[in-house]
């Protein structure tokens, strides 16, 4: 059974369309990721699953429950991580996560425990009687992750989790969700970074103005949509509608990014040898799931 | 609409967690400027006042400062802390992640609110005993009226950060609503001293029923209208927090 199923789901803000009729499921025990521009409706979408917004049209059911009837039951297995810091800057380090297990009915002795452990896992044991304003940017995020955790959440939901991240701080909340993983924790990734999505979901959906274009794992969506390897050409003065000329001539799949021309679903080795030739400035690289991105979502600013 | 649950004690116990750490920082609010307000006036004016209804003017205004400052610390409390809490800490997004619904934290709120009434007027009611102002053993039941109007002032707070626009919009609701009720409430002039018109007015501003109130439990003298007070207080306080309920709701939840 899908841990969450979202059918036709529709969010309406005046008069754009912030998520349009979107339906996943999610498995559990499955990292699921949401990949999206700014604006794409990850956020709204996000919102509405833990019922902070309610959705104009369509369903949520989570573990076959609708979060309509039952949000409270469904909020208990639940943790959420927030892509803003809303933690309680009025409360201690501890206070934030004691209070929080509170919100969750945990006994007080229990609470205590966890909160500890959790600040151990995330290396701010130090920090326990610490204000908030205390911490930096990185320790804010991992006691953010910290507090998602604290009831045992059988679903964990992050927004973008790892932004403005050093990479030491990325790398231990990447550790730490894989072990969560290992542990059947399913989740749901909100981010727009493509190489968090491309280590740790086990399937990505590409959001754009309210729709999913495109589902599938990180490597599925890759051979697909771009093919395992794309060549670049450099664009010099003068030689773009010469690169164009012969690369439609072959009728191949191809892009113009302004400063290069990406070809993709190429024999990459065969296709840079016979351009040979043409003493351009030509090389190839794997494809990532950024390429995807572009490719769906287009390269102009969308807000 | 949607009813809170015994989960408000959640959102009450938050408050009560913060107000425990600050206290100190909130003391001078509750604990320093009724008693000055009560030494200032009773000592000030009373001078100049004489005898009100055979009693001295310090005597006369002590229910009058109890009301007042039980009416501000609910009001604080539910106007500008909670629009803090929801528009700049997003302390309710983070809270409606779990088990709470939107009205386990109105209803907090709320009755937290009411919790503040109670301490502020139970402080003032300590130092009247210490001055010796307070004859008549009935205060005993003043905490009681301090919580039905800490619930309907929290109630008519909330009812408007539903509303509120910015942080800014509260100056309105104190120099407009909070202000002049404090005067037309006869906390501190008798309401016969009104002309007929400010007597009307005096007679529907929520302050004036919980000023009666507590007047008539610590003097110890009572008359059928009191009936009627208090079940405005109730009927206001029932009112506004069932409007808050839904009101938070719509501007919380979109």
């Amino acid at each position: 059974m899908a841990v969450i199923k979202v059918q036709k789901l529709t969010k309406n803000f005046k008069d754009l369309v912030a998520v349009d009729r979107v339906s996943l499921e999610i498995d559990e025990g499955e990292c699921f990721g949401l990949l999206g521009p700014n604006g794409a409706g990850k956020t709204t979408l996000v919102h509405m699953i833990t019922a902070v917004s309610l959705p104009d049209d369509g369903d949520i059911w989570v573990l076959g429950k609708d979060l309509r009837k039952y949000p409270r039951q469904i909020k208990a297995m639940f943790g959420v991580v927030p892509q803003i810091d809303n933690l309680d800057p009025e409360l201690t380090v501890l206070q934030n996560l004691t209070t929080f297990a509170r919100y969750f009915d945990i006994a007080k002795d229990e609470a205590k425990r966890r909160s500890m452990a959790a600040l151990n896992l995330f290396r701010l044991e130090g920090k326990s009687n610490s204000r908030i304003k205390e911490l930096s940017g990185g320790m804010k995020r991992r006691l953010l992750l910290a507090r998602g955790l604290i009831n045992n959440p059988r679903v964990i939901i992050l927004d973008e989790p790892t932004i403005g991240l050093d990479p030491q701080s990325k790398y231990l909340v990447w550790q730490k969700l894989k072990q969560l993983k290992g542990q059947g924790v399913t989740q749901l990734l909100c981010t727009q970074n493509m190489d968090e999505a491309a280590v740790l979901c086990d399937r990505v959906a590409i959001m754009h103005q309210g729709r999913v274009l495109a589902l599938d794992s990180p490597r599925g969506l890759i051979s697909r949509h771009v093919g395992d390897e794309v060549v670049e050409i450099e664009v010099r003065d003068g030689e773009r509608e010469k690169i164009v000329a012969e690369l439609e001539r072959r009728e191949l799949d191809f892009e113009d990014a302004t400063a290069t021309i990406q070809v993709f679903h190429c024999d990459c080795d065969r296709l840079k040898e016979e351009l040979g030739g043409f003493s351009w400035n030509i090389w190839s690289r794997l494809a990532t799931l950024e390429d995807i991105f572009f490719r769906l979502t287009g390269r102009g600013l969308v807000e | 609409m949607r009813l809170p649950s015994w989960r408000s004690f959640r959102m009450w116990q938050r408050n009560r967690d913060v107000f425990l750490r600050l206290w100190r920082s909130i003391a001078p609010g509750f604990i320093f400027e009724p008693i000055i307000m009560l030494l200032a006036l009773g000592l000030g004016f009373g001078y100049f006042m004489g005898v009100i209804d055979e009693l001295e003017y310090m005597e006369f205004i002590v229910p009058g400062v109890i009301a007042t400052y039980a009416m501000t610390s609910a009001t604080f409390e539910c106007t500008y802390g909670a629009f803090f809490r929801m528009e700049y800490r997003r302390t309710y997004d983070s809270i409606l992640a779990t088990p709470l619904n939107i009205e386990d934290v109105v209803a907090g709120e709320i009755f937290w609110g009411a919790t503040r009434s109670l301490v502020t007027a139970t402080i003032i009611l300590v130092v009247a005993v210490l001055f010796q102002l307070l004859p008549s053993p009935w205060v005993l039941l003043v905490p009681v009226v301090a919580v039905l109007e800490g619930v309907m002032f929290a109630s008519i707070g909330m009812a408007f950060v539903s509303l509120a626009p910015s942080i800014y919009s509260f100056n309105y609701y104190f120099t407009l609503f909070i202000a002049p009720i404090t005067f037309f409430s006869g906390a501190f002039f008798p309401l016969d001293s009104f002309p007929e018109a400010v007597q009307v007015v005096s007679s529907i501003v929520p302050l004036t029923p919980a000023v009666e109130l507590i007047r008539a439990l610590v003097q110890g003298e009572f008359h059928p209208g009191l009936l009627l007070s208090l079940v405005y207080i109730i009927f206001l306080a029932g009112l506004f927090f069932f409007i808050s309920m839904v009101a938070m709701r719509r501007r919380v939840i979109d």
